[in-house]
């Protein structure tokens, strides 16, 4: 088995009422062990593109390959980790912190009920890693903003991910949490894992992240943040909406 | 013999005792899923489904299960089909397609008047007239069911608590919600006889939200309901007996009295819950205010 290489975008559309492009015609290139924040207003089509990197959106048109070095199948897929926008989440459900992480690693022993001695050790070392240690039997809406971000960050990191996209990860945060979750993605790229996040924060995440992609249906602009967070681009990507929202 | 044992020497009161706790263990333990699915009201519909569907297989001349099985699963797959359009709520479409469904063998009979299986003990449920072929097939059900929730138990919580998140990691979601439904199904089917059609919902969504308010915990969630489900169930079939009530109504209500209960304790633990302040812990009585700051230990 070989290792993922790149990420490679070509002709991207997709959108969901018929004839109403959300993604059109967006080519990417992203190499492994990139850490990319896409930036783009609410509507931009951020969560779309994501979600379709994931897999569970049948593209229109276009392709979205996953390269990988030393391969022998064409059938190559990494792991991906997904981490939702956690305004997505239903808090009332009755699950703990352990059972929340448990999840993402559901195919180890699938058919066992349990969580077992193994797991269990395995997610005290990502909720350690996540400054969340002795929180396993809390339940999920007795935790903070960040540190519920955090959980769901543990869940896609069980599955040892390749790549690992996260949907505005920051949104709705403090400034100490938003630091926390960013140190955090750092030191997870610092250890090889590609990284793609959607953001609304230009000035914390994007400012700071390696690479920036300006995304309003399509590629705007991408490159460094000194390259691409321009006053020209930043109008055309979020200007362009605001005409449309009129 | 001491009275209390008394109900014990009837051979048909141990069948109905463990017919009821069997039933009771295993509507308490997909309550859970069921009302985590947001889809409370399907013991209601599915078994008004399965009634009409009944009546119509018997007028067809069909068995009485070959009948129900058909039409309730019918109507779980329409059900299925149209939830999963996200348009319409789980509910809305099953308070739709199974009333229509019932009322098709409503219909049925008034027109030709040739129902002959009782009709009151499907509605209202009769413990004491089960069979022996009801009965293994009430065991089998129940041991194939209980297989179905725990060999799947971590792909139906990851679907039910967030779906595409499942369906990312590789989950088949849409299989897996369908054969839920189908097992749902099932389980309906084969407490209707003893438990009825109107009484149902109660054995089916009581347990488990009685459990959902005594632990945040999936796991502990599931436990509670399964021993509540069975203890009410046994308890209202035990109580039954002396108090010469019929069954079904009996054990719905030791459910509601459990759901009274659990509810009352929740209110007092929530009253008197333990809290620290400033590092210490303890418990007394109190009300979040401004005025009350405190931490809470980790549940
Ligand atoms: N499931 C869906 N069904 C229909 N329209 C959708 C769906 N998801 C998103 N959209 C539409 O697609 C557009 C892009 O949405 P989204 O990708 O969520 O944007 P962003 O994440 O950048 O805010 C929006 O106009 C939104 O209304
Ligand atoms: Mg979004």
């Amino acid at each position: 088995m070989g290792s993922f290489e790149y990420l490679k975008i070509t002709g991207l559309s997709y959108g969901f009422a018929y004839h109403t492009f959300v993604i059109e015609g967006v080519n990417l290139t992203i190499p492994k062990g990139r850490f990319v924040s896409i930036v783009g207003p609410s509507g931009s089509g951020k969560t779309t593109l994501l979600k379709l990197l994931c897999g569970i959106y049948e593209p229109w048109s276009g392709d979205i390959e996953y390269i990988c070095n030393d391969c022998d199948s064409i059938f190559y897929y990494p792991s991906v980790g997904y981490v939702p926008q956690i305004e997505t989440i239903d808090w009332n459900f009755p699950v703990s912190v352990q059972e929340v992480i448990a999840m993402g690693s559901w195919n180890y022993k699938s058919y066992l009920p349990w969580i077992d001695k193994k797991l269990k050790n395995q997610i005290k070392d990502v909720l350690k890693m996540l400054g969340l240690s002795g929180y396993e039997k809390r339940h999920i809406r007795a935790l903070s903003g960040g540190e519920q971000q955090r959980v769901f960050l543990g869940r896609a990191l069980i599955r040892n991910p390749d790549v690992l996209i996260l949907d505005e990860p920051t949104t709705g945060l403090d400034y100490v949490s938003r630091e926390k979750i960013f140190d955090i993605l750092k030191t997870l790229n610092n250890s090889g894992i590609t990284i793609i996040l959607s953001t609304h924060d230009i000035t914390h995440i994007a400012n700071r992240s390696p690479w920036v992609i300006c995304f309003n249906k399509y590629v705007i602009a991408e490159g460094s943040p000194q390259h691409v967070l321009k006053e020209d681009n930043l109008l055309k990507t979020y200007g362009l909406a605001d005409y449309r929202i009129k | 013999m001491i009275e209390f044992l008394l109900p014990f020497q009837y051979d048909f009161f141990i069948k109905g005792i463990l017919v009821s706790v069997l039933l009771g263990g295993i509507c308490g333990l997909a309550g859970v899923y069921i009302i985590l699915r947001g889809l409370s009201y399907v013991g209601h519909g599915l078994s008004h489904a399965a009634f009409g569907g009944a009546i119509v297989g018997n007028i067809a001349g069909m068995n009485y299960y070959v009948g129900a099985i058909i039409w309730s699963y019918l109507a779980s797959f329409v059900i299925y089909e149209i939830s999963k359009r996200n348009k319409i709520k789980p509910d809305a479409a099953i308070g739709l397609v199974t009333t229509a469904i019932f009322a098709f063998g409503v219909l049925l009979v008034s027109m030709t008047n040739r129902y002959t299986r009782n009709f009151e003990s499907l509605l209202f449920g009769n413990i004491l007239a089960i069979t022996e072929q009801d009965l293994y097939i009430i065991v089998s059900v129940t041991i194939l069911s209980g297989a179905f929730f725990f060999l799947l138990h971590k792909r139906l919580v990851f679907s039910f608590f967030d779906n595409e998140s499942a369906k990312i990691s590789g989950i088949k979601t849409s299989y897996i919600e369908l054969l839920f439904s189908f097992v749902l199904a099932t389980i309906i089917i084969v407490s209707m006889s003893s438990i009825g059609v109107t009484l149902l919902a109660s054995v089916i969504v009581g347990p488990a939200i009685s459990a959902r308010m005594l632990s945040n915990n999936f796991s502990n969630v599931v436990f509670l309901s399964i021993v509540i489900g069975c203890v009410a169930s046994f308890s209202g079939m035990y109580a039954s007996f002396f108090l010469d009530s019929s069954s079904g109504p009996t054990i719905v209500m030791f459910i509601t009295l459990a759901f009274g209960i659990t509810a009352i304790y929740a209110l007092i633990k929530k009253i008197f819950h333990t809290h620290s302040h400033g590092g210490i812990s303890h418990s007394h009585p109190h009300i979040h205010t401004d005025e009350h700051r405190h931490e809470h230990t980790p549940r």
